[in-house]
Order: C-alpha cells, then sequence, then structure tokens
C-alpha cells in the first residue's frame, strides 16, 4: 500500500536535513538497501538506503530542500497505485523549496549554488562486492554484520555457510570457497544469520513504527485479586472438560469491553482521515522460536471467555505450526502484549500499525499493601497503553486504562 | 592430432606463409647458414634461398627499421630478435615506426611485420638477458602483443600474424620451444585469431589468468590444487593486445576470485591491465581483491637458487589462490 | 623557350612556392594556428627541388620532421600541407601527422620522421624491396647533419652498403645541430668519410645552385639505380631561420646569417640565373604572382577546413580497423 514517507533521521542529532541528491527518480523500483537519497545532515552528507523492495511513486521534496525529519519527502508503494488521495492528504508546506524552512542547502555565501562539494558517504558496510550483489539480490540486510575475512569484511564463503539451507540465487553455481576454507581465527566471529522473510517483515514494519508513529505512553498499576479469583472459579468449573482460562484470554476480553467503553483508542490514523473501527479486533501478540506474529481475535468484545480461549489457543498452534492465513493476522483494531509469564514487571510496546493503541502486560506480582491500618497482600498487575498520538490523546488512553482497572478490579460486570 | 614441438610449429607457420606468399620473408642474427640460434629457423634457407631467408649482421635498429621500410613498400618481413631482449636497441623502430606510421600517414601506409623470438628469462643468463618485454609494447597503441604458451597456438598465432596489416610483436619461451603438443594435421589450416583467450582448464572455485611461460606450470599446478579441493579455472590470454576481457570477465563472474600470474615484472604491464578490467566489468562478483603473482621486482640474478626464487613461482601462485579464498 | 630554360623556370617556381608557403606557415604560427614544432626550409630550397629535378615520380622519398618543401617539390598539393600544418581534416594525413609528418603515398613520398636518424634504416628497408622484387626505383633519404652521430644512420648505412641497396643518403648540412655547430658535434669537417667505413660512395657539395643540386644527386641515383651501391651524399646548405619557430638563433652572429643571405640564398641564387639567360623580369614577376596566388590559396584553404574529425581518433590507430 503507498505511504508517504518522511524524511528518516539519519544521524542522532539531525535536526533537519538537507537533500542534496535523489539517486532514485520517479517510478524507479528500489530494492532493499539500496540509496534513495543523499541527505546532508549536520554531521555529513548521509545515504539514505531503502529498507524495503518499493517503487519511489512521488518525490516530495525537491533536490536542495531542507526539512525537519520526518516531514513527508516521498511516496513509495506498488507500481500503479493510485496516490492521488495521499497526494491530497499531503500538506503542502513542509515541502516545497520555498517555503520558510526549506533552505537550498547549497546557497550559502554565494558559493556556487549548482555544486555543492561531494562528501564522503559515511557507514561503510565491509562487505566484498559479490557479497554486496548477493545481498540486493537476496535482499539481505549486511549491516551490523560481522564477516570473517579481513578486517570483518563479509565474504561470500559468510553468506553460504549460515544461509546453507537458503534456496542459491540464480546464477551462483557452486562458486564459493572450499568447505575447507574455514580460518582458524583466535577468538570466534559471530554467528551471522540472514534475515528470514518473517524476520524482515517484522524489522520493516516495528522500524515504520517507531519512525513513523509518534508513541507516548501510560501506565497503571491495577488490583488483579478479583480477577484471579474469578478465573479460579472459572477454571474450576471446566476442569471436567479439560479446557482452561489464560489471564490473557481474560484480560482479551476485558480489553476488548474497555474498547468499547472508550472507543477513541479503537482507531486508526489513516494518513488522510481517523478511522473509527465499529468492530473490536483484538491482535495477540504470540511468540515464536525466531519472531512473533498477532494473530487477531474478531469481535473479541462480543465472544464468551471460553470462545476467546478456544480460538487463541487455535491461532497460537496455527502460529507455531506457520500455518497462519494472512488474513488472521491482519485487520485487527488494537493489540494486546503480554510477557507476565516471563517475570517482566512492566514495558512499553510497540505499536501495530495502522492500529492506534497497544497494551504491554506485566506480571502479577503479590505486594504487601497497607490498607485500613493493617499490611495486607495483594496481587497487582502493571498494565503499558502505547498510543499513536495522532489519533489518540492523553485523556482518551487515561479513560481506556480507567475501564480495564475498573473492568479488572471488578470481573463480575464483564457479565453485565 | 599429431604431436610437435613448439619451435616445429613456429617453423611449420612460417614455411607454410612463405609457399603462400612470396613478399614474405625472414631476416634476422643467424637465421640462415647457422639454421637459427634456437633452430627455429632450421631447413628454412635451404628451402627458400638467401633471398629469402636473410642473415643479418648484429644491427637490430637497423634490421628491424629495414624491416619496417620493407613493409611500408609492400613486403611482409619476419623479423626474428635472437632474443626480446636485443629488441631494445630497436625500441625506437618498433615503437616509433612500426607503431606510429600507420597512424601517423593516416592510414596511408600499412606495416605488415612480425617480429618475433623467445622471451622472458632462458635458464640462468641473468639480468641483461632475461627481459619479459610485454609490459613495454603492450603500452604501445598500434602494435599487437600475442605470446603463445601451445605448440598448436605458435603456429595458428603465427600464421595470424603474418597475414595482419599490422605489426605483430610476437613472443615466444626458449623453455617453451621443446614443448610438445597437438597440431592439427597438415593440410588442416588453423588461424588463430587475436583477442581470443583459451580456457584450458575449468574450475569453480578461482579463475587463474595468464599467458605465455608460466601456462605449463600452472596446469601442473592446477592437479595439484584439485587434489586440495580447490577447483581452479585457468585462462591463457594467448594475446596480450588486443586483450579477450570478455573470457576473463565470465570466468570471474562465475568463480568470483582471480589470481593473475605473469613472469614480467610487477609493475604495471598486462598483468595489471587484466586486474584493471577485471574490477571495472566484474567488479560486484569479486569475493576478494584480485591478486597477482609475478616475477619479484628486481633484475634477474643470475645464481640458479636465486633466479627460482626471482621467477614467479608455483608457491607463490599458490598462495595468492589460497589467500582469494580466505584459506589462510 | 629551350627544355633547360623550362626546367629552371619549374624549379625555381617550386623553389619560390616553399619558400612563401615557409614564410606564410611562419606567420600562421604566429597567429597560433600552427601549432606544435615547426622547422622551416627556407634556405634550403635548392635541395629538395634539385633533388626532385634527379629522380621519377616512381622513386621513393623519405626524409626528416624539416619535411615541408619535400613534400611540396614531391608534388603534394599545397592546400594539403597548409591544412595539415592547420590542423586540418582536408590535411595530407588529415591532421594526425602536423608539420613533422607529411606522409603522401601518391606520391611516393615516405614521410617526415622526427626521431633524428630512425628513418635511415626505413629507407635502408624501402630499397631492399627494389632488390628483393628486381625492380629499377630508387630511394632518396633526406636527413641532417646533426644525424650523422646516431646509431640510425650507421646501422642504416651499414645493411645499405653490405647489400647494395639503391638508396641515396642525402646529408643537408646546415653547419647547425639544432643550436650546436658542427665543430662540437664531430671532429670531422667532412662527413662523407663516413660512408667508406660501410663500403658506400660518398659526394660533397655546396648545395645553394639548383642545378649543380640536382646534377651531382643525379649521379648518385644513377649509380644506385644501375646496381652501384648507395651513396652518402653532403650538401653544405644554410637555414635562414632558426631549428624551428621556438628557436630564437643566438648561437649564431647577426653577420654570419646576414653574409648567407646575401651570398647564398638558393631562391635568388636561381632567380638570378633566370634573369641571366635571358627570361623577363616580367615573366618571373608573373611567376611569382601565380605562386602567391597559390600560397594565398593554401592559407584560405587550410583557414576555411572543418578541423580534423573526431573519427580520426580511432580510424588510424590499426590497419583494416582491426582495434584492441
Amino acid at each position: 500500500m503507498a505511504k508517504i514517507v518522511g524524511l528518516p533521521k539519519l544521524s542522532p542529532t539531525m535536526e533537519e536535513g538537507t537533500l542534496t541528491r535523489w539517486a532514485k527518480q520517479e517510478g524507479d523500483d528500489v530494492a532493499v538497501d539500496e540509496l534513495i537519497a543523499e541527505v546532508e545532515t549536520d554531521k555529513a552528507t548521509m545515504e539514505w538506503r531503502s529498507f524495503d523492495r518499493t517503487v519511489l511513486l512521488k518525490i516530495l521534496a525537491a533536490e536542495g530542500t531542507t526539512v525537519a525529519p520526518d516531514a513527508p519527502v516521498a511516496i513509495f508503494g506498488e507500481r500503479g497505485e493510485d496516490i492521488s488521495s495521499l497526494l491530497g492528504a499531503q500538506s503542502a508546506p513542509a515541502a516545497t523549496p520555498n517555503a520558510p524552512v526549506a533552505t537550498p542547502a547549497t546557497n550559502v555565501a554565494g558559493s556556487d549554488a549548482q555544486t555543492s562539494a561531494p562528501q564522503v558517504p559515511v557507514g561503510r558496510i565491509a562487505a566484498s562486492p559479490s557479497v554486496r550483489r548477493l545481498a540486493r539480490e537476496r535482499s539481505l540486510d549486511l549491516r551490523g554484520l560481522e564477516g570473517s575475512g579481513p578486517g570483518g569484511r563479509v565474504i561470500q564463503r559468510d553468506l553460504e555457510r549460515l544461509a546453507a539451507e537458503q534456496p542459491r540465487a540464480p546464477g551462483e553455481p557452486g562458486s564459493s570457497a572450499p568447505a575447507a576454507a574455514a580460518s582458524a581465527s583466535a577468538r570466534p566471529a559471530p554467528v551471522v544469520v540472514p534475515l528470514s522473510s518473517m524476520r524482515r517483515t517484522i524489522a520493516r514494519r516495528l522500524v515504520e513504527s517507531k519512525q513513523n508513529v509518534p508513541h507516548f505512553y501510560l501506565t497503571a498499576e491495577v488490583r488483579a485479586d478479583s480477577l484471579l479469583e474469578v478465573r479460579k472459579q472459572l477454571n474450576a468449573m471446566l476442569e471436567t472438560g479439560g479446557e482452561k482460562l489464560s489471564l490473557n484470554d481474560l484480560l482479551i476480553r476485558i480489553c476488548a469491553s474497555a474498547l468499547r467503553r472508550v472507543p477513541a483508542v479503537n482507531a486508526s490514523f489513516m494518513n488522510d482521515a481517523i478511522w473509527q473501527h465499529q468492530v473490536v479486533d483484538v491482535s495477540v501478540a504470540v511468540a515464536l522460536p525466531d519472531g512473533l506474529v498477532t494473530p487477531v481475535v474478531r469481535d473479541a468484545d462480543k465472544k464468551g471467555l471460553l470462545e476467546i480461549a478456544r480460538e487463541v489457543r487455535e491461532l497460537a498452534s496455527l502460529a507455531r505450526q506457520k500455518k497462519l492465513k494472512p488474513e488472521q493476522m491482519s485487520g485487527g483494531t488494537f493489540s494486546i502484549s503480554n510477557l507476565g509469564m516471563y517475570g517482566v514487571d512492566e514495558f512499553a510496546a510497540v505499536i501495530n500499525p495502522p492500529e492506534g493503541a497497544i497494551v504491554a502486560v506485566g506480571a502479577v506480582r503479590e505486594v504487601p499493601v497497607l490498607r485500613d491500618g493493617a499490611l495486607h497482600a495483594e496481587s497487582r498487575l502493571r498494565l503499558t497503553l502505547s498510543c499513536d498520538h495522532r489519533v489518540v490523546d492523553g485523556a482518551a488512553g487515561a479513560q481506556w486504562l480507567a475501564a480495564v482497572r475498573e473492568l479488572i478490579e471488578s470481573p463480575l460486570q464483564l457479565m453485565l | 592430432m599429431r604431436q610437435l614441438r613448439y619451435r616445429d610449429a613456429l617453423r611449420e607457420a612460417m614455411i607454410e606463409e612463405m609457399e603462400r606468399d612470396d613478399r614474405v620473408f625472414l631476416i634476422g642474427e643467424e637465421v640462415g647458414h647457422y639454421q637459427g640460434a634456437y633452430k627455429v629457423s632450421q631447413g628454412l634457407l635451404e628451402r627458400f634461398g638467401e633471398r629469402r631467408v636473410v642473415d643479418a649482421p648484429i644491427a637490430e635498429a637497423g634490421f628491424a627499421g629495414l624491416a619496417v621500410g620493407a613493409a611500408m613498400v609492400g613486403l611482409r618481413p619476419i623479423v626474428e630478435f635472437m632474443t626480446w631482449n636485443f629488441s631494445l636497441p630497436a625500441f625506437d623502430q618498433i615503437v616509433n615506426n612500426a607503431a606510429k606510421i600507420h597512424q601517423m600517414s593516416a592510414g596511408q601506409f600499412r606495416i605488415p611485420v612480425v617480429f618475433r623470438g623467445p622471451n622472458a628469462s632462458a635458464r640462468q643468463v641473468a639480468a641483461q638477458h632475461s627481459h619479459a618485454v610485454e609490459a613495454f609494447y603492450c603500452n604501445v597503441p598500434g602494435l599487437y602483443v600475442v605470446y603463445p604458451s601451445t605448440p598448436r597456438d605458435a603456429k595458428g598465432l603465427l600464421k595470424t600474424a603474418i597475414r595482419d596489416d599490422n605489426p605483430v610483436l610476437f613472443l615466444e619461451g626458449e623453455t617453451l620451444y621443446g614443448i610438445q603438443g597437438d597440431v592439427p594435421e597438415v593440410g588442416q589450416e588453423e588461424l588463430i585469431p587475436f583477442g581470443s583467450a583459451n580456457v584450458v582448464r575449468e574450475g569453480r572455485h578461482v579463475t587463474v589468468v595468464s599467458f605465455g611461460r608460466p601456462v605449463p606450470m600452472l596446469v601442473k599446478l592446477a592437479d595439484q590444487l584439485e587434489q586440495e579441493g580447490i577447483s581452479m579455472e585457468l585462462i591463457d590470454a594467448r594475446s596480450l593486445r588486443p586483450l579477450d576481457t570478455a573470457t576473463i570477465v565470465a570466468s570471474v563472474k562465475k568463480t568470483n576470485r582471480c589470481v593473475v600470474v605473469h613472469e614480467h615484472w610487477p609493475y604495471g604491464g598486462p598483468g595489471a591491465e587484466i586486474v584493471d578490467r577485471i574490477q571495472r566489468e566484474a567488479f560486484d562478483y569479486l569475493d576478494a581483491p584480485v591478486l597477482r603473482a609475478s616475477n619479484l621486482d628486481v633484475p634477474m640474478p643470475y645464481a640458479l637458487n636465486l633466479e627460482n626464487e626471482v621467477i614467479v613461482t608455483p608457491e607463490r601462485v599458490r598462495a595468492a589462490v589460497r589467500q582469494v579464498l580466505y584459506l589462510d | 623557350m629551350s627544355k633547360v630554360l623550362d626546367e629552371l623556370q619549374t624549379m625555381y617556381r617550386t623553389m619560390y612556392l616553399i619558400r612563401r608557403s615557409e614564410e606564410e606557415a611562419a606567420r600562421a604560427y604566429s597567429q597560433g594556428k600552427v601549432g606544435g614544432f615547426l622547422h622551416l626550409y627556407i634556405g634550403q630550397e635548392a635541395i629538395a627541388v634539385g633533388a626532385e629535378a634527379a629522380i621519377e615520380k616512381t622513386d621513393y622519398v623519405i626524409t626528416t620532421y624539416r619535411d615541408h618543401g619535400v613534400a611540396l617539390a614531391r608534388g603534394s598539393s599545397p592546400r594539403a600541407v597548409m591544412a595539415e600544418l592547420f590542423g586540418k581534416d582536408t590535411g595530407l594525413v588529415r591532421g594526425l601527422g602536423g608539420s613533422m609528418h607529411l606522409f603522401d603515398a601518391e606520391h611516393r613520398m615516405l614521410g617526415g620522421h622526427a626521431i633524428v636518424g630512425g628513418h635511415l634504416p626505413l629507407a635502408a628497408g624501402v630499397a631492399f624491396r627494389a632488390r628483393y622484387m628486381k625492380e629499377s626505383f630508387v630511394t632518396l633519404c633526406f636527413l641532417g647533419d646533426g644525424a650523422t652521430n646516431i646509431g640510425g644512420f650507421h646501422e642504416g648505412l651499414s645493411l645499405a652498403g653490405l647489400w647494395k641497396l639503391p638508396v641515396v643518403f642525402i646529408c643537408e648540412n646546415n653547419r647547425y645541430s639544432m643550436g650546436t655547430p658542427l665543430s662540437r658535434t664531430t671532429p670531422l669537417a667532412d662527413l662523407t668519410v663516413k660512408a667508406a667505413g660501410y663500403g658506400l660512395a660518398a659526394d660533397r657539395f655546396e648545395g645553394n645552385d639548383v642545378i649543380v643540386v640536382r646534377d651531382r644527386i643525379k649521379l648518385a641515383v644513377e649509380r644506385a639505380r644501375s646496381g652501384g651501391g648507395a651513396t652518402l651524399v653532403e650538401v653544405l646548405t644554410y637555414r635562414f631561420r632558426g631549428h624551428s619557430m621556438s628557436d630564437p638563433g643566438k648561437y649564431r652572429s647577426a653577420e654570419e646569417l646576414e653574409e648567407y643571405k646575401r651570398k647564398a640564398d638558393p631562391c635568388a641564387l636561381a632567380r638570378n640565373q633566370l634573369v641571366a639567360s635571358g627570361i623577363a623580369e616580367e615573366q618571373i614577376a608573373a611567376l611569382e604572382r601565380e605562386v602567391e596566388a597559390q600560397v594565398a590559396d593554401s592559407i584560405q584553404f587550410a583557414d576555411e577546413s572543418a578541423p580534423a574529425a573526431r573519427s580520426s581518433i580511432d580510424a588510424f590507430a590499426y590497419a583494416s580497423g582491426s582495434s584492441v
């Protein structure tokens, strides 16, 4: 799907960047790690390379334009996509060269405005040319890899050895160095794991999310004794059938109910509009050995707890067998991620776009609480809501957390 | 095919071409009555007479220049240098006259002359007699430079050289003269075009490009490396100018690694030219820098043990091969 | 008019053409229309013209980088010669050679060669063909006095003498090898003694009288043509200009130069001979006007011609369009 992409922040301190050169033109295919543009930052001229295999549909900021990070500079998507709606949504001022913030960087002190001195791109990857080509062809990300060649150069052997199970690229019939090749370096080199397609998707989507979605976080600690008690009673009833409700099953239902009560959190920022969802479809993060997926429990607000429990188990099982269909993993309106079982007290999750929020569930802890002048043991749980500030404001998020707290602390309300 | 020695293959080429074209004649020191310093021209005087097998005094600039002058007006001389070391007194004739007159006259005069003789070190003949001249002459546009390593190539390339309308520098090897190899039967004429490299051996792991004298040594090395699990592709460039870039590049694109082996000194020359073309045309296919194995960068010493060290050795080639394979 | 007078008039005309062409070339050089080296033949015209009169059109001539006079004497087009100096596509060698490398196959002019002495072995090779193919043509090879010390001279003469090749080496001794007088480059007063070392015949004479040059060179040519072998001819002359355009000629006195110009200008000498033979001043003036017009035409032609073609860069490096 076509989307507007903002200027990436290419240095930690970058507050604005000048597009000194577009290496790609409108209509050009862009491969992973291919140079899109050169951007002059406060530090140096940096290379902006693509994370995706995509097509540059529209350039929104001309060469020489200086813009702030995240300011829209281009539209990427699939060839032939209609981008008229995106163009309508794209507010002009930030990207036009004549706008106030836009200063052609070369036009300083009467110097030759046409030819900004080329600067050395930074961030070279030490890889043999052949490895670079293979990386382009196979969409492998070489950054961060330490190769076994001189000076950490990534050489073909590194790719071949570690991607042994991957299909060989066409035209590379066994040209790799003989296996006897392994060098006996003093310290073991890192194991280089080529990106799986799931890992690549995770990386791309999360970077996209963190780069494009303005996150903010709200944390609340709630009493979980009642919820645990209810769960205990329900599980006792289910014992004969051999089924069980997890705490997470209950929380899915509670979150769904809270979304009904505070619909502002059940919304998406869709470039030119906010979509207020009419259904409550909760994405549930499921950890896998090599990543995670987020299958969706549809209409979670309308389903019974057992129904939810069964569905989650079925989805998780499919996920582990890698048999989830794409439609079972997309179209959620809200996500829940629970690391409580790993003993994590609290954490902030990354939003799963285009959802507007995600809740991160921590571990249940028994803590001593002073109540009515006496010390009591109380079970508590921390929830952190990550919100897309473009669609969910602080107050709305707080209201939702309050609704959740009420439901957790008085779970009988679920019966109403 | 029949077996022929390299020197006999050269002689056959000259005989066939001299019989074919009366304008072709052989001139050089000791080519006639002495029967050739290295017996390449043995029997030619008896066959063709003094008119066409011309013993020259020791005057390389004189007879090389005479050949160029004769070529300007339509003869087709073959000049034998007793060794290429002796071409240096005739350097001006080769570089300034043979190579330039066609161009300076805007094509009015052609220089169909072949300069031939043994190149590079022989055995223990010391610094002045051990030049490998290809690096000098390959730098000169207007010249062709070829360097066969087998009897078959020697014959096929020499026939092509004699028929070409340009000055051709034909490098042989004293230690190649005695090697035997397949040569097409008499009557089966074979002209090997310039600019066509020969894939001597196919391999998968590394391309070794060479020309002239080191090639037989590299064939043996390929066998040894095969035992060690290294599959070496061997390309004999055969013709250094023009150079068959396509065959070399195609091989490097397959193996991703390359070592260029030559007997000329390491500063520049066709060895470096080959490396340059590879980095330009196969850059994205290289897994390691292209390395060269060559003579050491010193004048050739006399003592056998020293000479053996200075001339490009199989050990140096092996080391370079292992290095581009990241084996050491 | 007698045949003799007719020939003298023709020779004078060519000498005057060379003289005026060289003067205009010098002017063009000062205007930046001619680049590189420009070696003028002014003062030596009688040698090229006299030698040409001693040979046939089917004979070959090869010379040094001071080659304009020889090319014009051989019959090369003044337009093509001037256009070559101007670096034009219409030049004798398409702008690839310039002043020093005038080749004209049609007129059997084997070129101007710019490495001193390097072309003597070539001349021997051209003559070798006559011997090899049993043909009767003769090869003339011009050289300067400075060339008699370099290897090519000796090896060329050596082979020509050894094989009795039909070649005449004409050493134009203009008394200076560039800026160094002969007395400082050789202990010999007579350069022809070198001929004996290689078994060549020799001759030596003053070369300002075109008739003398013609007749003496004819002797050597006949020797060559009749199987008598090669000759080294030393022709004493004087160059009126510097070695090249960049040479101010400080190594010789103004008096010396004026003396030669007054007494030994070959053009003036030939003109006087015409006058003395009874040719009307008017007729000579008309001939000179004709030459002036021809030279002016060559300059205009060179000026107006298209520059050397880009395609010539690649077209001639190798014969038959072969390339590396």
